[in-house]
Parts: C-alpha cells; sequence; structure tokens
C-alpha cells in the first residue's frame, strides 16, 4: 500500500476515534517488554521515547550482559573480541526512563494481564510484547539435549556458548575434525551457520590448516548457497564437506559422551561437535499459549499476536511470512510494534507498517556478501516487496565495501537497540 | 623513491613545457573523476555549496575556511586552525584517505587508492583555482547532476512528523548522531541534495542495492518528508 497524504490523515484520524484502552485503571498505561534483544530492546526504547514519558515501560531480561548473535560468528573467526559484541542495559535505563528488570518471566495471566517473574514480582500491562528469541525442539537431533551442550555446543545464543565452541577449536589436534549438524527450516539467521563454517574454516586456516570441517545439513539448499560455496573453494579449497539430506544429511544422530556422529549409519568420530538443533519460539510463548506449532503466529499490521490482541511478538519466535528470523528484522518488526503500541495506548498517529531486512555475512577477510528485501504487511502476512543479493565473482574492492558496510550497520543497528 | 618525489620530478621537468595543471595530472581526465564528488560538491562559475563546499579556489585555501559554507565538521574546523592548508600535498594525502589526514570529518569518501588518478583529479581541481577566469561558462559543475526532477517534485515541503517515522528504517543502519562508523551519515543535509540522492538511488542511478530497495518504495513526499526530517538532526 503506497501512502499519500490523504490516507495518512484518515489513519490518524480513526486512531483518535478510537477508545483507549487505559492501564489497569489507573496512571500511566503500562508496557511490558520480555526479552531484550532485537526485537525487546528495540521495542522498549521506541515506545519510551516517543511517546515521552506517557507511557510506562518495563524490559524484563534476565541477561545483564547481551552478547548479540550476529557479529558473534565474527569472533569466532577472530575478527571481534567478546567485549564488543556485548552490551549493558543502562542507557535505556538512565536515558530513556526504562524500568530494566534483570529476571526470568516464569508465568502470564492474560485475563488479569499480568507477568509473573522468578523472584515472585508480578507485573500488570496493558499491551505485553514477547520477544524472548528462540529455544531447541527436543530430540530434533537424536542423542543431544541441553546436558549434552558443553560437550557439543550449539553457540547459537550467543555468550558462554560461543566462547565454548571458540576453545573447543583451539584445542583441536592437528588434522582434527569439526563437524556441524545444521538445523532445519525455519530458523534463526539463516546464513549463520554457513558464515560460522566460514569463519572456523578462516581460523583453521592459519592455526590447524590440515583440519577439516565436516557440515551435515538436513536441507537440500541454504541462505547465500552459491555465494558460499564459490567463497569456501577460493579461499578453504578442500578443507569444507557439506553432505546434505541426499546422502543422508537428514538422518544424524549424534553421541556427545564418544564424541561421534553417526550419518545415516555410519559413524565418525569428531574433535568438535556443533549442534544446532531445530528451532522453535522461546518457551514463554508456550507459557502463554499464543503458539500454534512450533512458533507464535501474529498479525503484520501490528505484530499482534493472532490469539490475544493485548500481546504483540517480535522476531524469531513470530510466524509472520516472508521475513528471514534475523537480527535486522526484529529491529524493524519493533518499531512496527511500537507505533501500533502507542497509537493504541495514547493515540499517536499510525502509519502503515513497512519492513526491510539485510543479512551481511563475512566470508573471509574482507570478503563480505549480503542478501537483503523489503517488505510489507497484508491480511494474510508480512509479505516480500523486493530485494537483492551479493552476485558471485563479484570484484575484491565491493566484497571489501560490503564487509565495511556490515560493521557501520552493527554500529548503528546496537545504536537504536540500546540508546 | 616516494610518490611526493615523482610528484616534484615531473615538475622539474614538465613545468617549461606545459602548463602547470598538465603537469600535476591530466585534468581532462581529472574531470571523469571528480563524478566521484559531484554528488557533494560543484566547482565551475556557478557552484554553489552543497553537501560539501565549492571547490573553486580550493588550492592554497585554509582547512575549513570557504566563504558561506555552514556545515564543517569540527575536526575539518579545527584542521584549518592548527594550519592545514590544501596545497598540492595535502589534497593528495586528504584524496587518498581524508579520515587519516583529517581523523574526524564528515567526508564520506573512502579516497582514491591509485595515484595516478588523485594527480588528474587535483590537475583537473587546479584548474578552478590558479586562474578563476577559465572557469567553463556552460558547465557550471563540470558534471549535470545525477537525475533531473521536475521542480513540482523539489518543490514538495516534507513533514518532519512523518520523515521521523520512516527514518526508524533508515536508523537500523545509518546513526542518529550523525557518526559514520561505516555507514555515510545523512544528517543535516541540505534538502535538495537529499531529495536528488534518494531519487538517484530510485531510478537506480546510484549503484548501492541496499539504497535502491529502500528508496524504490518510497513516494515522492515520503522523500521530502524524510529530507525535512534528516535536514535538522543534529
Amino acid at each position: 500500500m503506497k501512502l499519500n497524504r490523504r490516507l495518512f490523515l484518515g489513519a490518524t484520524a480513526a486512531t483518535l476515534a478510537a477508545p483507549y484502552v487505559n492501564a489497569a485503571g489507573h496512571g500511566r498505561p503500562k508496557v511490558v517488554v520480555i526479552g531484550g534483544g532485537a526485537g525487546g530492546a528495540t521495542a522498549a526504547r521506541y515506545i519510551a521515547k516517543d511517546s515521552k514519558g506517557e507511557i510506562d515501560v518495563t524490559l524484563v531480561e534476565p541477561s545483564r550482559s547481551y552478547y548479540t548473535c550476529f557479529f558473534s560468528n565474527l569472533y569466532i573467526g577472530g575478527f571481534r573480541d567478546l567485549s564488543s559484541i556485548a552490551h549493558s542495559y543502562g542507557t535505556l535505563a538512565s536515558q530513556y526512563g526504562i524500568n530494566v528488570v534483570h529476571d526470568w518471566a516464569v508465568g502470564i495471566d492474560r485475563d488479569a494481564k499480568s507477568v509473573t517473574l522468578a523472584g515472585g514480582a508480578v507485573l500488570p500491562y496493558d499491551r505485553l510484547i514477547l520477544s524472548p528469541g528462540i529455544d531447541f525442539v527436543d530430540g530434533s537431533v537424536p542423542g543431544w539435549d541441553t546436558s549434552a551442550q558443553n560437550a557439543m555446543p550449539h553457540a547459537y545464543k550467543a555468550g558462554s556458548q560461543t566462547e565454548l565452541l571458540k576453545a573447543q577449536i583451539e584445542a583441536m589436534p592437528q588434522g582434527g575434525v569439526f563437524a556441524m549438524v545444521a538445523p532445519p527450516n525455519p530458523y534463526r539467521c539463516p546464513p549463520g551457520p554457513y558464515e560460522r563454517v566460514s569463519m572456523v574454516a578462516h581460523k583453521l586456516k592459519n592455526e590447524n590448516p590440515t583440519a577439516k570441517i565436516l557440515i551435515v545439513d538436513p536441507k537440500e539448499k541454504f541462505s547465500k548457497q552459491a555465494l558460499f560455496e564459490e567463497g569456501w573453494q577460493k579461499h578453504y579449497g578442500g578443507m569444507i564437506e557439506r553432505i546434505g539430506p541426499d546422502f543422508g544429511g537428514n538422518n544424524v544422530s549424534v553421541d556427545a559422551g564418544a564424541m561421534t556422529v553417526t550419518i545415516d549409519g555410519s559413524v565418525e568420530k569428531v574433535d568438535v561437535c556443533n549442534v544446532i538443533p531445530a528451532m522453535k519460539a522461546g518457551r514463554i510463548c508456550d507459557m502463554a499459549g499464543i503458539t500454534e506449532g512450533n512458533w507464535a503466529p501474529v498479525s503484520g499490521h501490528t505484530m499482534q499476536s493472532r490469539l490475544d490482541e493485548n500481546i504483540h511478538v517480535l522476531g524469531d519466535a513470530t510466524n509472520q511470512g516472508d521475513m528471514p528470523k534475523s537480527g535486522f528484522s526484529a529491529n524493524s518488526q519493533a518499531k512496527v510494534a511500537a507505533m501500533a503500541v502507542r497509537g493504541a495506548l495514547t493515540g499517536s498517529k499510525v502509519f502503515p507498517a513497512k519492513f526491510s531486512n539485510t543479512c551481511w555475512s563475512l566470508i573471509d577477510t574482507n570478503d563480505g556478501i549480503k542478501v537483503g528485501a523489503s517488505y510489507q504487511a497484508t491480511d494474510e502476512k508480512i509479505a516480500k516487496v523486493d530485494g537483492f543479493v551479493s552476485q558471485t565473482g563479484e570484484d575484491a574492492d565491493l566484497r571489501k565495501a560490503t564487509y565495511e558496510e556490515s560493521v557501520g550497520w552493527y554500529a548503528g543497528i546496537t545504536s537504536d537497540m540500546f540508546g | 623513491m616516494t610518490y611526493k618525489t615523482i610528484l616534484a620530478a615531473i615538475f622539474v621537468m614538465a613545468f617549461p613545457v606545459v602548463s602547470q595543471a598538465d603537469a600535476i595530472g591530466d585534468d581532462a581526465r581529472g574531470q571523469q573523476i571528480f563524478k566521484k564528488c559531484a554528488a557533494c560538491h560543484q566547482v565551475g562559475a556557478n557552484a554553489k555549496h552543497r553537501v560539501g563546499p565549492i571547490l573553486n579556489g580550493v588550492f592554497g585555501r585554509q582547512a575549513g575556511t570557504a566563504e558561506g559554507y555552514t556545515r564543517y565538521s569540527q575536526g575539518m574546523t579545527r584542521a584549518g586552525i592548527d594550519g592545514l592548508v590544501w596545497d598540492l600535498e595535502h589534497l593528495d594525502a586528504y584524496l587518498e584517505n581524508p579520515k587519516s589526514l583529517v581523523s574526524r570529518t564528515t567526508m564520506n569518501f573512502a579516497g582514491l587508492k591509485d595515484a595516478q588518478d588523485r594527480a588528474d583529479l587535483i590537475a583537473y581541481l587546479r584548474v578552478f583555482s590558479d586562474n578563476p577566469a577559465n572557469i567553463p561558462e556552460a558547465e557550471p559543475t563540470g558534471v549535470p547532476p545525477e537525475v533531473t526532477l521536475s521542480p513540482e517534485i523539489l518543490a514538495i515541503v516534507g513533514d518532519p512528523e512523518y520523515g521521523e517515522y520512516l527514518s526508524s528504517e533508515c536508523l537500523t543502519c545509518h546513526q542518529s548522531d550523525g557518526s559514520n562508523q561505516g555507514i555515510p551519515a545523512i544528517t543535516g543535509w541540505p534538502t535538495e541534495d537529499f531529495v536528488i540522492a534518494m531519487h538517484a538511488y530510485k531510478v537506480k542511478v546510484r549503484p548501492h542495492p541496499v539504497m535502491q530497495m529502500m528508496a524504490g518504495r518510497l513516494s515522492d513526499e515520503e522523500i521530502a518528508a524524510l529530507a525535512a526530517y534528516f535536514k535538522d538532526l543534529e
């Protein structure tokens, strides 16, 4: 939908005419945001910033230091240090007046419109925003569960798991084998596993050049495949082998005690095993009863849950349509939700939803690639409008510029999230 | 032998027979290279300040002192106060890596790595410095604007409030404080330059896939609204 002045004035008038559902009887309307990542931190910041104090915003996030999943592969590759992907919530509290609570949400009462925290506190809300990211599907990789994550890290929630995986790669014997069990669709960050392989290869090329990388993949195809495969051939020829479903990549189990991966009945001994299981919405969505299957369905117009209009869901946890599960997408969706929440609670202007996403990946030093698209909301879903992807055979200057752009984007989006 | 001594040698050898501009480099080729600069800078008879200052008379000028230009970064102003003068050596260094010479410049230009490209460009700029009477009347900027927009489009008065809403999409990558950490600053631009740049992306004259996509779905009013919003963002 194209927005012209008449349309958006119309939208404003409609919003003004709507009755406001004001706080639980008194005071400023209350918004509780659960999850302080790309979706939740952005939503909290935009609501607080743009409502200029009219809305009481509480952000619930267990971690005091948030490690971004995006660019965590670059830490593994040695392009960033861990502190450069760590962020605190101090500015959101001090500059934006957001009540930042470091605790776990353990219960949601949709009738009473309240959230219970592990510490016992109960937070009432007028609107609830859930941006919990992902959890893993039990049993999706036979032999692996959370108790195996020290022997076989997922490193798909950044922080200690990422540090652990990097340390294990550094401890590999010369000529050892790094295995990755790649996830089935849909999952967080479609190019993520393949950027990770690139970064592991970059590290091994310098430190352990006779080592091998084995990808066991249940998917026929993956994001930016031609670009990654071209780059792997160019930079890491012979180091990386991928076993797709044709050769049993969809029939895999692991034994964390024996450090083996069994592919279609054939047992492989490996030195490091990065298991990235199938994913589902963060568990709080299940507890709130707003999931269908593994994900939380939402309306693209407002990011409201299809099952509860007082709850908005953002980012990886959602089933929204065509957008990939990425930090950029979550940030984009957060702005639409923030606008809708302010419109509902304070009568501010509401414009038609627009979304965009770009995912940059690094293959080797100064060899960056990207894929992106723009989206709009329809009644059925968030629908792709237009897109682009890097091309194979691009010259080195363009790839370097793409990498430098990704560094700029990281600075931009983290400022946009954390202030 | 350093580049500087090569230049000096060229000067000594060439000076007796050709003009000074030719001695630095090929100013005709430099005019082509200037297209990289022309999105932000003008030279020539009717040149105006745009995102960047007029480059007439830049040779020998103290940094940060172009008359009537008000958008100098603190870094550039400071460099001028500290004594930076745009002579051959310093223009060459600045064009090779702007942020290396003036660390906090807002000039969003990666630099020209090729020494001959820089020499030719400097030769072209020299034409507009050593003899202002030679400024070609027919080609006020040396390079036409990237896109020609109707007066109606340029006359649209953008709604900054609408621009603020639309800007949230820009701010995932561009910094609201105007800093450049790998993605160019877009704050404080003159309205017309902003509008022309966005339309140039929209019709894919400017080559950047993300910006072509973002601009591609903005209406004329939306571009004007964004220009109005970012113009006053500090």
